[in-house]
């Protein structure tokens, strides 16, 4: 069988598209006609198509779109349906959230978020339906399912974002708006509504594990495109043998810092710094607002925030009188 | 190289130009300047050329003439004087030359008076700056807390325009005007500071005596309850402050813990007496004067045009640069 390695190189390979392995009995065709695209080819593999979409993901898409839709067509309409003001407005608008005095009802009225708790219901199904494919997907190549699971950790911290949180608090409002600006006044608002996250010791985990995946990342990247001009990317193979590309990548990380990951154990300190990030993350929306009212005063309790000098004397709540200042 | 290539060159050279362009870049050297504790990031942040326009733009106004306080009385030389009386005439003259000057420097005396009879009171301006005189004493003698010994006049707000510059009524909230869509909670179109904030933080924080306050003061949950869109209104009025001062938030807090007066400058004390005093302001001395308004000033919801921080400060963290014109007009520092 001809047999296509790709190589770290601007250089395409051109030839009868390849279209996989033979599919399980029971499974849908793969669709599309497969093309090569010069462009795309820079970026990745020149070939695209073809796809498998299958129930899952033509479902998924049908329900994304729903989703989108009714973001969409919500944005226009808070702009009385204004195409100039919709597009010059575009990152301001969003779909927000039913108000404080509904709580957590099933459905509130359309025009006070009930539109949003319908978007979130179709957006949620999508996703889960993508996740299905995902999972479907790796089994029918044989693969392991660790995209699958990586992708439940962004589930995970997307779900609590917008439903379990909301839900444990009783209300629809404590949810994120959908749109572009709203969203960030909405993460601004969250930390000052709770007392500054940065002091919740779980964003501080996924801040770790963020900018950990964004080192990792560097440094492997770095490491395989600079063994690439000796085949490096075909690590497996290499990997028992003495004065390789893969070699070299190991002695370059022990000699420069003393220890080196291996070429299976890279990649599994890429994933699960990945999967910690949304997995902390989500565990420090959890418990905010939940059984963490101010993260600055349980640190202060914890003796985690240090004190400063008292630079401003004489500063007390003008409204709480001369004693019993702010806290 | 081919067509597709130079296109996409062209664009990214196009987007470049324009990044430099068209965003609101400060040019350096800035000014800083550490007003807490190290480490705290508590600095105040001046663009040089802002600094030096903010200067030319708060120049003081000339005074016509040297004050002075003997002489007959106003009362006894004009009629109709209900607020003004016990100055001198000469006085009462310099201060009607100058509050043209302030309030209707184009419109002239007729803006107020019937020029007939200036005695009348049937340009109902006139009422209108009689009630002004008196909130200008208030202001002056009971917010001293805020506005100290620098005090204020008419010139404060109204810098040569009959209705000052920076005003604010009640609007109806953004959003669709009917249909069952489009939803905005009051917020998410182009609003205060380009957040995406309530558009009107100003009627119930301002206007009423709103909860401004949003965070908890204990750690664990309690009674104490505020919603996030409470916070983002909050925020709204946070980010209205911060412009018409031109400041930032470490100003007045460190916002490490933003609640927290301990660790706020002296600056949120000011801050805070100034809120009340513009609650006080606007319920007091404004909201009383909207039998008196012509339909056309008053706003779309029917209200009067209330003050809030921009109204005097218009960008500099003390109105005028600190500058007092009290000295020059004292019969403005308090009620006889």
């Amino acid at each position: 069988m001809a047999d296509y390695q790709n190589i770290f190189t601007r250089v395409q390979v051109r030839g009868v598209p390849e279209t996989g392995i033979e599919l399980p009995a029971h499974s849908s065709d793969r669709a599309g006609k497969p093309f090569f695209a010069y462009w795309i080819g820079w970026l990745g593999n020149a070939q695209i198509g073809p796809i498998y979409l299958g129930w899952t993901g033509i479902a998924s898409l049908l329900f994304g779109f729903a989703a989108i839709e009714i973001i969409g067509l919500n944005m226009a309409a808070s702009v009385n349906w204004d195409p100039i003001e919709f597009i010059r407005q575009l990152p301001w608008l969003a779909l927000e959230p039913p108000p404080p005095k509904y709580g957590f009802a099933i459905m509130p009225p359309l025009s006070e978020g009930g539109w949003w708790v319908l978007a979130g219901f179709f957006l949620t199904i999508a996703i889960i339906l993508w996740w299905v494919r995902t999972y479907l997907r790796a089994r029918a190549l044989g693969m392991g399912t660790h995209v699958a699971w990586a992708f439940a950790s962004a589930i995970w911290l997307y779900l609590v974002l917008g439903f379990i949180r909301p839900a444990l608090m009783g209300s629809w409002s404590e949810a994120v708006p959908f749109g572009i600006f709203p969203h960030l006044d909405w993460t601004t608002a969250f930390s000052l509504r709770y007392g500054n996250l940065h002091y919740n010791p779980f964003h501080a985990l996924s801040i770790v594990f963020l900018y950990g995946s964004v080192l990792l990342f560097a440094m492997h990247g770095a490491t395989i495109l600079a063994v690439s001009r000796l085949g490096g990317e075909r690590e497996i193979e290499q990997v028992t043998d003495r004065g390789t590309a893969s070699e070299r990548a190991a002695l370059f990380w022990r000699w420069t810092m003393g220890f080196n990951a291996t070429m299976e154990s890279i990649h599994r300190w890429a994933w699960w710094f990945a999967v910690l990030t949304p997995l902390t993350g989500g565990i420090g929306i959890l418990l905010t607002g939940t059984v963490v009212d101010n993260w600055y005063l349980w640190s202060v309790k914890h003796g985690v925030a240090p004190p400063y000098p008292d630079v401003f004397q004489g500063m007390d709540d003008p409204a709480m009188g001369v004693m019993g200042a702010g806290q | 190289m081919n067509i597709w290539t130079a296109l996409v060159a062209f664009v990214a050279a196009l987007l470049t130009v324009a990044m430099f362009v068209m965003a609101d870049w400060d040019l350096p050297p800035v000014k800083n300047t550490q007003t807490g504790y190290r480490g705290t990031a508590m600095v105040e942040i001046d663009d040089i050329e802002r600094l030096q326009a903010s200067l030319e733009a708060n120049q003081l106004p000339e005074t016509p003439w040297e004050l002075d306080t003997s002489g007959p009385r106003a009362s006894e030389v004009y009629e109709n004087v209900q607020v003004l009386g016990h100055l001198s005439s000469d006085q009462f003259d310099r201060l009607m030359v100058s509050i043209t000057e302030w309030v209707s420097p184009e419109q002239g005396c007729a803006y107020c008076h019937n020029e007939e009879n200036l005695a009348l009171d049937d340009v109902y301006t006139k009422v209108v700056a009689r009630r002004m005189i008196e909130m200008t004493w208030a202001v002056n003698e009971d917010w001293m807390d805020h506005v100290d010994q620098t005090g204020v006049t008419c010139y404060t707000c109204h810098r040569g325009h009959p209705v000052p510059q920076h005003v604010w009524f009640k609007e109806d909230p953004p959003g669709p005007t009917r249909g069952w869509a489009g939803y905005t909670a009051g917020q998410n179109t182009v609003s205060i500071g380009l957040t995406s904030l309530q558009t009107d933080p100003f009627t119930t924080l301002l206007g009423e005596e709103g909860e401004i306050r949003v965070e908890s003061l204990d750690a664990l949950p309690s009674d104490h309850v505020a919603s996030i869109q409470d916070t983002e209104k909050t925020y709204s009025l946070m980010m209205h402050m911060s412009g018409a001062l031109g400041v930032n938030c470490t100003y007045c807090h460190n916002t490490r813990a933003v609640q927290d007066w301990e660790q706020s400058t002296p600056a949120r004390m000011t801050a805070w007496h100034g809120i009340d005093m513009v609650r006080a302001l606007n319920a007091e001395h404004l909201d009383p004067l909207k039998p008196v308004f012509p339909e056309a000033r008053l706003g779309p919801l029917g209200d009067v045009a209330k003050v809030h921080c921009t109204t005097c400060h218009q960008g500099v963290s003390k109105p005028l640069n600190g500058a007092s014109m009290l000295g020059d007009y004292p019969s403005l520092s308090g009620a006889p």
